[in-house]
């Protein structure tokens, strides 16, 4: 039994119950095979509705003009930009789950990187759309990209932070669905060789390239996988930090601040997480996978939203207290006066953000709150929705009062077709994950059954055996059996 | 594609896999693959496998990136069409590290993922043979090319000695060709098997 690879009893256990190889592939894999259930229909429905008057909402800004949205002069960036980072930080979430964590070599991400990971993909699809749309003449979109035009050819501005967000979101975009994609092959083929449906047998076998499972094949995936994780981290690094740029190197006060790009990565991971928790703890009730994505999961998560949350706030400090420092009246007003002043227009936004991202997630300090499911559920929205005001309060209180005092009047309110197209991005992302949990295994199957012999429940006990080994006897035995 | 004879002896558990491994190889048989579910470290070591040069493709084409994207912007903003924006030098390569490092990582991931479905044959469309459906579920498969030397019964209990709970003999081919997986093909009927010395 040398190939039991030493894990402390500390850790508990990853994988619950018992399982084999054999079950934890008829676990994963049986949503897929058998019919899809009422509720799923009901959500998927509800998801394509809302998708649907989404795809209203954009046809009538683009046919009567970007008027149909309350934006101003003044106001010229409102909910969609907002929605924008909202949507791209949320997805950074699957990335630091898949990679940061897979060179941090944490066993725990295996039961949940292949959903954030899908949720990583259609956020970022979400994201786009907004930048995209809010073009106008939507039709001109490819003058972005940096190609020999008929105008000159005059190329794109390079120095252009807007321009860095195009290559940065596209890049990221394009590594997390290789990444994805690259990890779902052996699944797929596992899905493959069980089929007993023709079209399945067809389709996965399409899907899955042919996979074998060849142990040299084994090798080259395992090195791809890391180097790809060795490249994704500092990526999503860049691209968080690429989207705060937009507004740090302007000079609007209130966005001119050195302190956006790891307070914007620290939101991100922060809104990601609370939005993996609440596709989760949806995803192992419904696909019953509770023995998979155990309390463990919930917590070691919760514990990263009470870290980032809390590094969110000592940003949100942080820029308070340069304001102050910094003596600049310009940038002090608008955060003395645009936002902390609570009887100030928009001072509501900004005490909202303050209660559900910095005060609300300190419950988690406590570990039974951390491990409650109905606690966490109600934490991860109330995360959202603070992250979403703080990309709301970033974005309008900093430019809603200009230097123009005579604008100042302008209070900006939404019309129907921004919310409309806001909500149809949550009619894509969940048509896209409610066909995802239907047709592709949600866990990693090859992942779990990798670390199935050092964190299953069942294997646990054999670590007493090794725990009363001596280094040397241990080295011996595991060395001997490798060569 | 060659169609080779093989002995394929399945195991239900990794651990014996390394022994069985480092037998066959003692005994001189051709070992020609081992199928698992899942990546078993330590075993393409134990197979005799070279390490994979897979991550050094990926740093060339990283330097293809860095190095393509960072000249076509120099390029385009100091020769074909010096622009003036707000009076700031045309060479402005602080501001060009964002879309140069993205470029890179871009290339090196493309070009991985490019190189690793080449290398290992990956592709929509491609089909192998698979000597044992439940080397993706449960088991571990581990196939013997039979050569002109080999005595297929003396390999089978040879197998059975080391731990291969069933051993059978199959004709395939190696390679991979364009088919679909909801139809049996046997592309090679009335092949003649190749057997290497």
């Amino acid at each position: 039994m040398s190939l039991i690879r030493y894990e402390s009893q500390v850790r508990p256990p990853l994988v619950d119950n018992n399982k084999d190889y054999h079950q934890v592939t008829e676990d994963i894999v049986r949503p897929i095979e058998a019919a899809p259930s009422r509720l799923w229909w009901t959500g998927f429905l509800i998801s394509v509705a809302l998708l649907c008057f989404g795809v209203y909402s954009i046809y009538r800004e683009v046919t009567y003009g970007i008027g149909q949205w309350n934006l101003s002069k003044t106001i010229g960036w409102g909910w969609d930009i907002t929605n924008f980072v909202w949507w791209v930080g949320i997805g950074h979430a699957g990335t630091l789950i898949s990679a940061i964590l897979l060179l941090f070599r944490q066993g725990w991400r295996t039961g949940v990187n292949r959903a954030a990971e899908a949720m990583t993909i259609f956020a970022v699809i979400c994201a786009g759309q907004f930048p995209i749309w809010h073009m106008g003449r939507v039709w001109m979109a490819f003058f972005v990209l940096p190609y020999a035009n008929t105008r000159g050819p005059l190329w794109v501005n390079f120095n252009s932070p807007l321009l860095w967000d195009v290559f940065a979101i596209s890049t990221y975009f394009t590594v997390s669905l290789l990444f994805w994609y690259s990890g779902l092959l052996p699944d797929l083929a596992t899905v493959r060789d069980r089929a007993k449906l023709k079209w399945r047998k067809y389709m996965y076998g399409l899907l899955s390239f042919g996979w074998t499972g060849s142990t040299k094949h084994w090798q080259r995936h395992e090195s791809l996988s890391l180097v790809l994780a060795g490249m994704s981290t500092p990526l999503v690094l860049s691209v968080h930090t690429v989207v705060s740029f937009d507004f740090a190197t302007s000079v609007i006060p209130g966005w001119h601040t050195t302190i956006f790009p790891p307070y914007f990565v620290a939101g991100a991971i922060f809104s990601g997480f609370a939005m993996v928790q609440t596709l989760l703890l949806i995803s192992r009730k419904v696909l019953k996978l509770e023995d998979y994505i155990t309390l463990e999961h919930i917590e070691v998560m919760n514990k990263v939203i009470v870290l980032t949350g809390s590094i969110v706030g000592i940003a949100y400090l942080t820029e308070l207290f340069i304001s102050w420092y910094g003596q600049n009246p310009n940038e002090g007003w608008a955060f003395a006066q645009n936002r902390v002043n609570l009887f100030s227009p928009y001072g509501w936004s900004y005490w909202l953000m303050m209660g559900c991202n910095v005060i609300s997630p300190q419950i988690f300090w406590f570990r039974k709150l951390r491990r409650n499911l109905v606690v966490t559920f109600f934490m991860s929205v109330i995360v959202n929705i603070g992250m979403w005001f703080e990309r709301f309060v970033i974005i309008v209180t900093s430019i809603y009062r200009d230097y123009v005092p005579s604008s100042w009047a302008t209070y900006y309110r939404p019309s129907i077709w921004e919310v409309g197209f806001y909500l149809g991005t949550f009619g894509l992302f969940f048509t896209c994950y409610f066909l995802f949990s239907k047709f592709f295994p949600v866990i990693a199957v090859a992942e779990i059954k990798h670390i199935l012999k050092r964190s299953g429940d069942n294997y646990k006990k054999n670590m007493y055996r090794i725990e009363k080994t001596s280094v040397d006897e241990f080295y011996h035995e595991t060395h001997a059996n490798h060569h | 594609m060659a169609v080779k004879k093989f002995v394929v002896g399945v195991f239900t558990e990794e651990e014996p896999l390394f022994e069985a491994v480092k037998k066959v190889r003692k005994a001189g048989y051709k070992l020609h693959e081992v199928y698992t579910p899942m990546p078993i470290h330590g075993l393409d070591q134990a197979m005799g496998l070279r390490d994979t040069s897979i991550h050094t493709a990926g740093f060339l084409y990283a330097i293809f990136g860095t190095t393509s994207m960072l000249s076509f912007m120099t390029w385009c903003l100091t020769t074909d069409w010096p622009w003036n924006i707000g009076g700031k030098p045309h060479f402005a390569l602080p501001a060009w590290i964002p879309i140069t490092f993205e470029f890179t990582v871009l290339c090196a991931c493309v070009g991985m993922v490019l190189t690793f479905c080449y290398l290992c044959q990956l592709a929509p469309f491609v089909k192998k043979h698979h000597f044992n459906l439940r080397s993706t579920d449960d088991q571990f498969t581990m196939v013997i090319e039979c050569t002109s030397k080999t005595n297929e019964a003396e390999l089978s209990s040879f197998l059975g000695g080391v731990g291969a709970t069933g051993i059978n003999v199959q004709v395939a081919e190696t390679g991979w060709w364009l088919g679909r997986y909801d139809k049996e093909q046997k592309l090679f009927e009335g092949q003649s098997e190749t057997v290497s010395a």
